[in-house]
């Protein structure tokens, strides 16, 4: 029960601080840790790089440390749904490192798995290849693009066990288990935690060994883009 | 007659084979999958970590954990699965995509294609389009043949940012179908849309390409 934390402020007591790197799961507001978000920007900590598929949306998520100017850099595939994003990246008060989405999902898998670099064909021969070693391999060029670890990640989890054994839901899963591997400390946030033994072995999704901390949180889950279909008159 | 929204990606659907694992891009290749011929079997791939994408939900339906890569609530339907990003760029990197079906700004008779970005405006990201214009088996483009200001967007060469090089086999316009001929051999024009004539393309084509003995 020592992995186990009572709301998501206590969760990051003591690993956060000025000029860190967070990685943070989701992809746009799916999968989101929204709770560990809000904590990180109730810590203060100023000047941090966050590495996350996207930037959030105004006021929700991620946007909410872009409002407060908590992020120095933001390592992302895509951040076009963020117009605080926008102003501040166009004023030269936020840096921005563009990753093509597959590239960012292996850099972090990578990275925890312990492997320094590796080379692939996306982007070559773009500017995402600028200034990087290409190296041919069976007459094809690839470019060589190094792993990523950070101090802290905070990712979102829809089940995790007393252990930290941790299971995803549905399209919510996305970055989240490679950055649950790769952050020197990892912090998951999760709808329900169940007593240990209740989830059979063969469906968990990241071993425990990952997750430092849990906190069981009550999350808003936004839908950015609510589309559905008429049922067909009876 | 130009083609519309809905008859380009009714002609798009001509792309797809029984058996497919297809990845449709966000606009029109999305539409792609209203014409997905009845009894194909196509399982369609959803980069942020799904294959197998069922319809839009009903009302009551709704699932925050579950949409697509342009972020719209979808369903799941009896052969669904879902993985993580890594596994699916795994998926796309690795060749096991037969088709990606995506819009471009910008095609080049060579087989370059800009898609993500114009420099000057704000730059929103590439998302995974440099990962499946790189790792998908075949690349085909859906799009309109000129853009706002009438310039055609079939080029010599692009002028925009890249997103790969080389690795467009196909474009569909509104007006035709060019081939990227393999090994830098050029586009080769093989299908006009109905009422459209070859002077037509022709003047509103600033690439080069050869005409199909089959229009000629």
């Amino acid at each position: 029960m020592r992995k186990i934390f009572p709301d998501a402020n206590a969760a990051l007591e003591g690993l956060t601080f000025d000029g860190m790197t967070v990685m943070s799961g989701g992809f746009g507001l799916c999968g989101i840790p929204e709770k560990l978000i809000a904590a990180l920007r109730d810590s203060g900590a100023k000047g941090i790089t966050v590495i996350s598929n996207n930037a959030g949306v105004d006021g929700f998520g991620l946007g909410q440390l872009l409002e407060t100017k908590q992020i120095a850099k933001m390592i992302s595939s895509y951040v076009g749904e963020n117009k605080e994003f926008e102003r501040q990246y166009l004023a030269g008060e936020l840096q921005l490192e563009f990753n093509p989405q597959g590239t960012l999902a292996e850099r972090i898998r990578a990275g925890g798995a312990g492997i320094p670099a590796f080379f692939t064909a996306t982007g070559v021969g773009t500017l995402v290849a600028e200034g990087k070693e290409v190296r041919n391999f069976g007459g094809r060029d690839y470019v060589m693009e190094t792993g990523l670890v950070a101090d802290l990640a905070i990712v979102k989890a829809w089940k995790a066990d007393e252990r930290g054994n941790l299971v995803f839901r549905k399209t919510a899963r996305n970055f989240n288990p490679m950055m649950a591997t790769a952050g020197k400390v990892t912090v998951v946030e999760v709808e329900e935690i169940v007593p240990v033994g209740s989830i059979d072995p063969d469906h968990i999704h990241t071993p425990g060994i990952y997750v430092d901390r849990i906190v069981k949180t009550v999350s808003e889950k936004r839908i950015e883009q609510r589309t559905v279909r008429q049922r067909e008159a009876s | 007659m130009a083609r519309t929204r809905e008859q380009l990606a009714e002609r798009a659907a001509k792309e797809l084979q029984d058996g497919f694992y297809v990845n449709l891009g966000i606009g029109i290749p999305t539409l792609v999958a209203n014409y997905i011929p009845a009894g194909m079997e196509v399982t369609l791939q959803s980069e942020n970590g799904m294959l197998g994408m069922g319809p839009f939900p009903y009302d009551d339906e709704v699932d925050a954990d579950l949409i697509n890569a342009g972020k719209q609530t979808i369903t799941e339907i009896p052969e669904s699965s879902y993985f993580s990003s890594s596994d699916s760029f795994a998926m796309i990197r690795g060749g096991h995509i037969n088709l990606s079906i995506l819009g471009a700004m910008e095609v080049a008779e060579n087989g370059d294609i800009a898609n993500w970005m114009i420099p000057g405006k704000l730059v929103k990201g590439m998302g995974g389009a440099m990962d499946l214009v790189a790792g998908v088996k075949r690349v085909v483009v859906v799009m309109d043949h000129a853009n706002k200001h009438g310039q055609s967007k079939v080029l010599k060469s692009c002028t925009l940012p890249l997103t790969g090089t080389g690795v467009v086999s196909r474009v569909i316009t509104d007006l035709c179908v060019f081939d990227v001929k393999p090994d830098g051999a050029g586009l080769e024009l093989i299908e006009l849309a109905d009422g459209v004539t070859l002077e037509e393309v022709a003047s509103k084509t600033e690439a080069t390409y050869s005409v199909s003995p089959n229009l000629a």
